[in-house]
């Protein structure tokens, strides 16, 4: 833009390699940590240099952890599964109700509209905790406590604000003449809102889904309230880990890059629409 | 439910199915949400009760009790002052630092755009996640954090179990998944601005602090208001990572809101003290959460306008 001094590129460019090493470093770590042994882990001063083993992964994968006192089973592909099952699903059903509900909103401006629009936004405001303190409570009464019918159904409070306002926008901005030049060619409105709104608004629709997936699986709270052991998904399964004495440091750093590669490689893949959906369609990138 | 209501509708025409289509629409929506609701109103009730899950018979109404108790109970003024020191301290440095960042990367070239993606890469990780591996990190037997730290002579730098660096540690890793969420705001608020007063400034060789405090401040303020905002709602309930890294501790160090009520209901058992605390925490979002939609509603108009 303007003429900038030797001196100011310095400064700039050493500034951006702070940020870089700071934001980055944690990542790195970690994932490098996951392809160590506990003796390369233990020494002082930490290595860069090591001989990396799969052995993390593997023992993972099998299930057998190897600890000072045994082995120990832990089922962390049985979590990974879990996040990958409650996500999945929970969007699923999300776009199911949110996009028709989107294109409602959208489109007609019906009494009460704004207002319902509004409330379920305000879900997404509410301190989950005061939801979810009562709801162990009834979902023990309704056999829902534990079950994957009870996550996937408060998941929606995480999904379907999101799928609503994003989507919403999207419809917006297809102008209505399209649609009514189909509608007028006696087409009926399912017709129109298949073949004219879906296929124009689909790259919207799938840029929230993705959003929507990765929330929900680095969602913690929810399932650490309702779920026991055997349907909670990584971001539990892992604390449990930490917690559980004896465990290799290699191991629980393997679980974890294990964890986060799937949000992170959604987000590389899905980042042209992260700001959109971020600010829920606030702020376009 | 679409494809069913559809062939309902479809031989009943135009005229009717227009005034009920978009009831019928949103519809499902609202019920799975309504069904939220329910317990919503279950906690109001709770919190004006005497109620303990290990006392299920001593349970009755005390109506304000719960919330009266509140102003001479220290350790409630203690959760009000954590939250609260909590929630600014984090959102003020990922202002901060996330408008450093964005005025940084401001301009569009290869690099800066690598660099903006993969900033985005600790707002994409579990902050549940993010915390286990901090707390790998500042393992005082071998986290490289504590390593580090030892070498510029903190030879005991306890980070997240010792009572007086615990917060610093918490909000540190805040920092690190949230300040992402600012810059990236941010950035796309800078890169929208109109240049034609950058570049009249420029021709008439206004100095540059003038133009960033004069020109780039007023035109980004609907931006960073609405990502203050946004964090500022997100942080005061901050629950993730402070469970994840110390689970409230060490004492009642870090009991944030959500953590005290969640300690309250299931180690304590407390619920009606539990549930008073969240109707507080409630009232208080709720109150931030109308500022922050009008907010949110008129860059969204804007956002609308420049499709």
């Amino acid at each position: 833009m303007e003429h900038t001094s030797l001196l100011e590129r310095i400064l700039r460019g050493a500034a951006l390699t702070l940020v870089v090493i700071f934001f980055m470093f944690p990542i790195v770590w970690i994932f490098m940590m996951s392809f160590q042994t506990n003796e390369t882990i233990l020494r002082i001063p930490p290595q860069l240099i090591f001989e990396p083993t799969l052995a993390n992964y593997t023992a993972l994968i099998t299930g057998k952890l190897m600890t000072a006192a045994g082995t120990l089973d832990i089922a962390f592909m049985r979590n990974l599964w879990n996040s990958v099952f409650l996500s999945v699903t929970s969007v699923a059903v999300s776009l199911l109700l949110g996009v028709p509900a989107a294109y409602a909103f959208a489109r007609h401006k019906f009494r009460g509209s704004e207002d319902i629009a509004f409330t379920l936004l305000s879900f997404k405001f509410a301190p989950a905790l005061l939801v979810l303190l009562p709801l162990t409570l009834y979902f023990q009464k309704l056999g829902l406590a534990n079950t994957y019918i009870g996550l996937i159904w408060v998941y929606q409070l995480i999904c379907l604000p999101l799928i609503l306002w994003i989507v919403r926008g999207y419809f917006e901005d297809i102008p209505a003449d399209i649609e009514y030049a189909y509608r007028i060619g006696g087409h009926s409105w399912f017709a129109t809102f298949r073949k004219i709104a879906l296929p124009l608004a689909g790259p919207g629709i799938a840029a929230a889904g993705l959003l929507a997936f990765i929330f929900a699986w680095n969602n913690f709270v929810f399932a650490l309230v309702l779920a026991s052991a055997d349907k909670q998904p990584v971001t539990v399964g892992a604390l449990a880990f930490i917690t559980s004495s004896g465990i290799q440091y290699g191991q629980i750093s393997a679980a974890i890059v294990l964890s986060i590669t799937p949000t992170l490689a959604l987000a590389l893949y899905a980042q042209r629409y992260l700001v959109e959906g971020l600010s829920l369609g606030a702020v376009k990138g | 439910m679409t494809a069913v209501v559809s062939q309902r509708l479809k031989p009943s025409g135009f005229r009717i199915s227009k005034r009920v289509l978009p009831y019928v629409l949103s519809l499902p929506a609202l019920l799975v949400c309504i069904g939220i609701l329910i317990p919503f109103l279950t906690s109001v009730v709770y919190s004006f009760q005497r109620y303990r899950l290990s006392q299920p018979w001593a349970r009755q109404f005390n109506w304000g009790d719960n919330y009266i108790s509140f102003f001479t109970d220290p350790k409630f003024w203690n959760t009000l002052k954590i939250s609260l020191l909590y929630a600014g301290t984090t959102v003020v440095l990922e202002l901060l630092l996330g408008l450093a960042i964005a005025l940084l990367l401001q301009k569009r070239s290869t690099l800066n755009n690598f660099i903006s993606i993969m900033l985005l890469m600790p707002l994409m990780t579990a902050p549940a996640l993010a915390a286990l591996m901090w707390k790998l990190m500042t393992n005082p037997g071998f986290g490289v954090l504590s390593y580090l730290a030892s070498l510029i002579g903190l030879q005991d730098f306890r980070w997240a179990s010792s009572p007086s660096t615990a917060l610093f540690t918490v909000v540190l890793v805040d920092i690190w998944v949230y300040t992402p969420f600012i810059m990236i705001l941010l950035l796309a608020g800078l890169r929208s601005l109109p240049t034609q007063p950058f570049e009249a400034a420029a021709l008439d060789g206004v100095p540059r602090s003038f133009v960033f405090f004069r020109i780039t401040l007023p035109m980004l303020t609907p931006y960073i208001l609405t990502a203050t905002l946004f964090r500022l709602l997100d942080s005061i309930q901050q629950f993730d990572i402070i469970y994840a890294m110390t689970q409230g501790g060490p004492g009642d160090t870090l009991t944030v809101f959500q953590v005290e009520a969640y300690l309250n209901f299931f180690q304590s058992t407390n619920v009606g003290r539990s549930a008073a605390l969240m109707i507080i925490l409630w009232a208080i979002t709720y109150f931030l959460s109308n500022i922050f939609i009008k907010n949110w509603l008129r860059l969204r108009e804007r956002a609308r306008g420049q499709a």
